[in-house]
């Protein structure tokens, strides 16, 4: 099995289209940032890439990165992961929410070195084979989102929120989902999806 | 976001030296070299907006072995620095002997980020302050000592009435202060020179003539936990903001009632969301003492509380809205069942 969706698709989506067209215009940079690291390899160097492993969905994940990346940048720019969605980079969306060692976090305020030995889940370490996790699907079943930009952050959370405890109730739901925001205001759907996968997910 | 080195501390003594020996004399903390990391959701954010730019970041989460324990010490409870707020918030004693401690909490911010922040980083947390946290504008001496306060005649409703200077009304944000300030808390440092405490209310600096500096913790100082005295069963924090959920407060209160047969033993009063610091109001709880509660005397509390409050333009609603938050957290702790 695969470990990105986008490598199940076709070579002509529009992501790989963006990333292949970039991709020569980077030849030069990525040469010169080479030659740099093989001639100095202080790590402490703020300066310099540093080495890190992340373990995300179950994967170890073998990284040469700039200090200041943060987890969702790592997904995104250099897993290709991209289904943690960057709104506004300041925690205060939730749109880049994922899991770390089971809990909720924004990834965009998480550095990726300080998430080194910790499991990372994202939306895409969810289904299984065929079979979508039953937050996804009451997703769906509820037409939980519009645009879909913040589902896969909305989606996280809220498997997060049933696992709490905090599900009990629509208020509840409500007053622990609020750290993720939808600009199309899908929130009574997404709370009725919230509610319906809560009894499956406690079941386990 | 500028390039910093990055160092993972083992222990209390390898972070405490990191961080002292990037540390300058005479340099606030807020501009030290170094900074500590713990969960990030203040000083990342600050350093993607270019308002805070150390040049080395010391990761203390290692050090949460030792610094995030919630145990009974003495006669009270002891809350280790590094503990996250949910896990605080959630806690059964915390709850039971201290509901202003887990409400606020659990008021505080979102799910996620009260997963993230701890409860150390969370009273060092910075201003909401919008000119501070926008280096667009030059005029902050927060930010740039002796620039000036874009707030002063600026968009200023989000800013404080009470501890304010002619240099500064930014308001300190947070909501877990209020309800240590009100239960005498006393915070227990890690430094240099070894371990020191000191009482809560003298951890932060109202601003006066240097924004800047705003605790008096020294560089290379970390808080390695918070100590409260007694039980507080009847206690409350109530929350008064824009949005009914995720919001920093406009208006807030701690209040902490001792109430034997009718007659209020002890009383304290804390304000959120309305002053520079995390603001105790002792005029306001010396009028409770031996005293039966009524409407009238909530009323002579609450406009004791505000008594010095200066509003500008846009903040002046903060004064009667804050006193109605009292009247209200107060009535509430009256009849609370406990």
């Amino acid at each position: 099995m695969s470990d990105t969706p986008s490598s199940r698709q076709s070579a002509f989506d529009r992501r790989a289209f963006m990333v292949g067209a970039a991709g020569s215009a980077l030849v030069p940079i990525t040469a010169r940032a080479a030659a740099e690291e093989a001639r100095v390899p202080a790590a402490q160097d703020p300066a310099l890439p540093v080495d890190v492993t992340l373990r995300v969905n179950g994967k170890d994940k073998r990284l040469h990165i700039d200090a200041r990346t943060t987890v969702l940048d790592a997904l995104r720019d250099h897993l290709k992961l991209t289904g943690s969605k960057k709104g506004c980079d300041h925690g205060q969306c939730g749109a880049c929410t994922v899991l770390i060692d089971d809990r909720r976090v924004v990834s965009c305020l998480t550095l990726a070195l300080a998430a080194e030995g910790q499991e990372i889940t994202t939306i895409e370490g969810l289904a299984t084979d065929d079979r979508l996790h039953p937050m996804q699907q009451a997703f769906i079943d509820n037409d939980a989102f519009q645009c879909g930009y913040c589902t896969p952050g909305q989606i996280m959370s809220a498997i997060a929120c049933v696992k709490e405890g905090h599900a009990g109730s629509e208020a509840d739901i409500r007053e622990y989902m609020s750290g993720n925001i939808c600009r199309c205001a899908a929130y009574p759907n997404i709370v009725a999806a919230v509610k319906q996968a809560a009894p499956e997910i406690m079941k386990g | 976001m500028r390039p910093f080195s990055y160092q993972r501390a083992t222990d209390p003594d390898t972070a405490v030296r990191a961080l002292g020996a990037a540390a300058a004399a005479n340099n606030p903390l807020t501009h030290a070299r170094a900074q500590p990391l713990a969960g990030g959701t203040t000083l990342i954010d600050l350093m993607k907006l270019d308002v805070m730019r150390p040049a080395a970041i010391v990761d203390i989460n290692p050090l949460a072995s030792h610094w995030s324990a919630i145990e009974p010490k003495g006669d009270g409870v002891r809350l280790g620095a590094l503990a996250k707020m949910s896990d605080v918030a959630a806690h059964d004693e915390i709850q039971r002997s201290y509901p202003v401690i887990a409400n606020s909490l659990k008021l505080a911010a979102s799910a996620q980020l009260r997963n993230m922040a701890t409860l150390g980083g969370n009273v060092m947390q910075r201003t909401r302050c919008s000119y501070f946290r926008d280096v667009s504008y030059e005029n902050c001496n927060k930010r740039n000592p002796g620039s000036g306060c874009a707030a002063m005649d600026g968009v200023n409703r989000m800013h404080a009435v009470l501890g304010v200077s002619d240099q500064c009304i930014a308001t300190y944000p947070g909501d877990f202060a209020q309800a240590l300030i009100a239960l005498d808390a006393t915070v227990e440092i890690t430094g240099k020179s070894g371990a020191r405490s000191l009482p809560f209310a003298q951890l932060h600096k109202a601003p006066g003539n240097t924004p800047d500096i705003e605790t008096t913790l020294q560089p290379g100082e970390l808080i390695s936990a918070f100590f409260i005295s007694g039980r507080w069963p009847r206690s409350v924090y109530l929350k008064a903001r824009d949005r009914q959920s995720y919001e920093f407060a406009l208006s807030s209160a701690a209040v902490a009632l001792d109430v034997q047969n009718g007659t209020i033993r002890d009383a304290r009063v804390a304000l959120g969301g309305v002053a520079t610091v995390p603001w105790r109001a002792r005029e306001a709880e010396a009028l409770l003492k031996g005293q039966r509660f009524d409407d009238g005397l909530a009323q002579r509390v609450a406009d004791a509380a505000f008594a010095d409050a200066k509003g500008r333009r846009h903040n002046s609603f903060k004064i009667a809205l804050g006193k109605r938050v009292v009247a209200r957290a107060l009535q509430q702790a009256v009849t609370m069942e406990i």
